[in-house]
């Protein structure tokens, strides 16, 4: 049934949203920079390489198990910025606080931010703030815009990767997603799983030092690594097969998946990232994302085939196959 | 249970040999049925159909919840919904399901105030905070859910909780089991059992319908070796000519049940007939809420009387939830009907069939 009406699947980063992005957003703004919808926009200005990018952030619960919204709009902005290939520098901060928040809850949004922008190695320069009448916002939403300069010779993007390459994952999955689910109002469940939220621009750097054939980077956040592969498999015309026994879920998180029937490779993640390698410098790059702090777990997860493109198949654990297909709209706890 | 010892189920090996085995004793082509739409998620997500010989084919059951919800009733959720000072609560699966003219997804966004809960304490609990609002809970779902939504009835009446009730749409698996068997032109050959419902009504709940019926039978758990595990004492049974009633799930399930579970159920609900879509009215299928709790009965309170309704048009939805069709020969599947556009429910609980067939590219 169609609905005249925006619905929450329309947010939630699966088919439904991109049918929104292909119909109505592509062809109002019509640009080749915007098209190629990457995580961030790739173009030359005055002679120098650019990664830029924007994302607002409205999470709820604002205070999560290992974050808050302060330090999820410094980092995902930071790691979109870093998945383009581009060393994020200078961050632009926009507040939208409802009437009634709390000074205390603000003050330590904003020191998390602050210190996430240490953290991450750069610097908010410019802003803005906004208090609008209660119930016109939930608490606070955060808009942030990045920008890095692309170092010379570094070629990143969706539709780059090719057949024979690796793909590797730098961790656990879902854990972003079921610390926030189980964090939410209403849901009382007793969980220690934390937020993976951290910036990956020093991976990235060391990843990208370590050979040339990295095609392809994406942090798999809403829509989860299920929807960045099928993304990427569509863009670069490639096949994309992964082996279940080698992705890895933390017990607790995988836990309360099975309880409310979600699946874990549609949960969002925040601190972590898929990389497309050439198979000659795979060793190298997963080498290098395990000396980082935020890789330790990094895994060799698939590769990609020239058969199926725009297809994910799975080797499922017991030695079956199946395809994985992207969200289709907001995943929805199941009854029984 | 722990997670490492659910790992055990899903041991590679294990279930390499299962399929083996399958492979080596299916002879003559069976049909066999997963009642329970956690099977059918479960059997996509392991890649068991990848392992099946051609000879074993499966086909899933009425056992998604929000599948076999009559068009009627899915009417009277979204019409409760429009009720002034009504606040709805329900479990997500619900929400996006078409009713005849709405879903509460878009009424939702019409400002009606629906929330997604994740149990019927969560429910409660936002009656406790609004008691000048009206909470209505929808219930729907097998003996695993009932239970759980009598529990909370009868929190609410010690706690006089007046705003809170319950739209009731509950039904109950063996009298559907043995309501399957007399549609006409089904073909079954046995049936995995659900493993949930059963921990709830135990083994012997099943009796009146394999007595009457002598079909294998195989209450399974939901690890891929479980499910495996069950197919090979299913295709053993069909192949010697033996039909069995076989606990499939010891760790979980018992002869008697959890009698405590029972007991609520029984103190809450009464057995009436209820319809099932695709399938029709069944006696004694659907659980109704007591008189002794009518003021916790958002049916009588709201005075909503089931309209007919038919099923949306061209959708298959009935036939297959008796196995009688597969998604793909349904005129509608992935033309007009998608998870986005959903025509009926099986497209749109994350445990109906079509929409795992669509999931995993069947």
């Amino acid at each position: 049934m169609k609905s005249d009406k925006v619905l929450l699947d329309h947010g939630s980063g699966g088919k439904i949203s991109h049918r929104m992005t292909q119909d109505l957003l592509l062809p109002a703004f019509n640009n080749p920079i915007l098209a190629e919808l990457n995580d961030g926009a790739i173009f030359e200005l005055q002679g120098l390489r650019l990664g830029f990018s924007t994302d607002s952030y409205t999470v709820d619960p604002i205070f999560f198990p290992g974050g808050n919204i302060g330090e999820l709009a410094v980092y995902g902005t930071v790691n979109d910025l870093a998945m383009c290939g581009a060393e994020p520098a200078y961050l632009s901060a926009a507040l939208i606080i409802e009437e009634g928040f709390a000074l205390d809850q603000l003050q330590a949004i904003v020191s998390a931010m602050s210190r996430a922008a240490a953290h991450a190695g750069v610097t908010v320069v410019t802003g803005d703030t906004k208090v609008v009448p209660r119930g016109a916002v939930d608490k606070i939403f955060i808009n942030t815009s990045g920008i890095g300069a692309i170092p010379p010779g570094v070629q990143i993007g969706s539709r780059l990767a090719r057949p024979g390459d690796r793909v590797l994952l730098s961790g656990t999955i879902a854990d972003h997603g079921v610390s926030v689910l189980a964090s939410r109002e209403g849901l009382s469940f007793q969980t220690s799983v934390q937020s993976d939220t951290a910036p990956l621009n020093h991976m990235v750097r060391s990843m990208l030092a370590a050979g040339p054939g990295v095609h392809v980077l994406r942090d798999p956040t809403r829509g989860g690594l299920g929807t960045a592969l099928n993304e990427i498999a569509e863009k670069s015309a490639i096949g994309i097969r992964i082996r279940e026994d080698r992705i890895a879920v933390k017990a607790e998180v995988a836990g309360l998946c099975e309880l409310l029937g979600l699946d874990p490779l549609y949960l969002a993640n925040e601190g972590k990232l898929i990389a497309f390698v050439a198979p000659e410098d795979t060793d190298a790059v997963l080498a290098a994302m395990r000396r980082d702090p935020y890789g330790h777990d990094a895994v060799l997860i698939g590769e990609v085939t020239a058969e199926h493109p725009g297809k994910v198949f799975m080797d499922t654990r017991i030695g079956g196959t199946r395809i994985v297909d992207m969200l289709t709209g907001e995943q929805l706890p199941r009854i029984c | 249970m722990t997670i490492k010892h659910i790992e055990e189920y899903r041991d590679a090996e294990l279930a390499r040999q299962l399929a083996e085995q399958i492979k080596r004793t299916s002879r003559r082509p069976v049909r066999l049925m997963e009642v329970c739409g956690t099977h059918t998620v479960s059997i996509f997500r392991s890649g068991i159909r990848s392992l099946l010989p051609e000879t074993v084919s499966l086909l899933s059951g009425p056992g998604c919840p929000v599948c076999v919800t009559d068009q009627a009733e899915i009417d009277a959720f979204i019409e409760v919904s429009k009720q002034p000072e009504v606040i709805v609560a329900t479990f997500g699966d619900l929400m996006r399901v078409p009713g005849s003219t709405s879903s509460l997804q878009a009424e939702r966004a019409e400002g009606r105030d629906i929330r997604v809960v994740y149990s019927t304490m969560d429910a409660l609990a936002i009656a406790r905070n609004h008691p000048e609002k009206q909470v209505v809970f929808l219930g729907v779902g097998f003996e695993t859910t009932a239970p759980t939504i009598a529990a909370a009835i009868l929190s609410a009446a010690a706690a006089r909780l007046d705003n809170f009730s319950v739209l009731a749409a509950h039904k109950t698996v063996p009298q559907a089991l043995d309501a399957l068997m007399s549609v006409e032109d089904v073909r079954i050959d046995g049936f995995i059992l659900p493993g949930h419902v059963s921990v709830i009504i135990g083994l012997n709940a099943y009796r009146p319908f394999f007595d009457r019926h002598r079909i294998p039978c195989v209450v399974a758990g939901f690890e891929p070796a479980d499910i495996l595990q069950a197919i090979v004492s299913l295709i053993e049974q069909i192949e010697s000519g033996k039909a069995r009633l076989v606990n499939g799930y010891p760790r979980a399930v018992t002869e008697a049940g959890n009698r405590k579970a029972q007991e609520i159920l029984a103190r809450v609900f009464e057995p009436a007939d209820a319809c099932w879509r695709g399938i029709g009215l069944i006696p004694s299928s659907g659980l109704r809420i007591r008189a002794a709790y009518a003021a916790h009965d958002a049916g009588r309170r709201f005075h909503l009387n089931a309209v007919e309704a038919g099923p949306p048009k061209g959708c298959a939805c009935g036939e297959i939830l008796t196995g009688k069709k597969t998604p793909p020969e349904c005129a509608l599947y992935k033309k007009v009907c998608t998870p986005m556009d959903p025509v009926g429910p099986c497209m749109v609980s994350s445990e109906g069939t079509c929409a795992a067939y669509y999931r995993y590219h069947y």
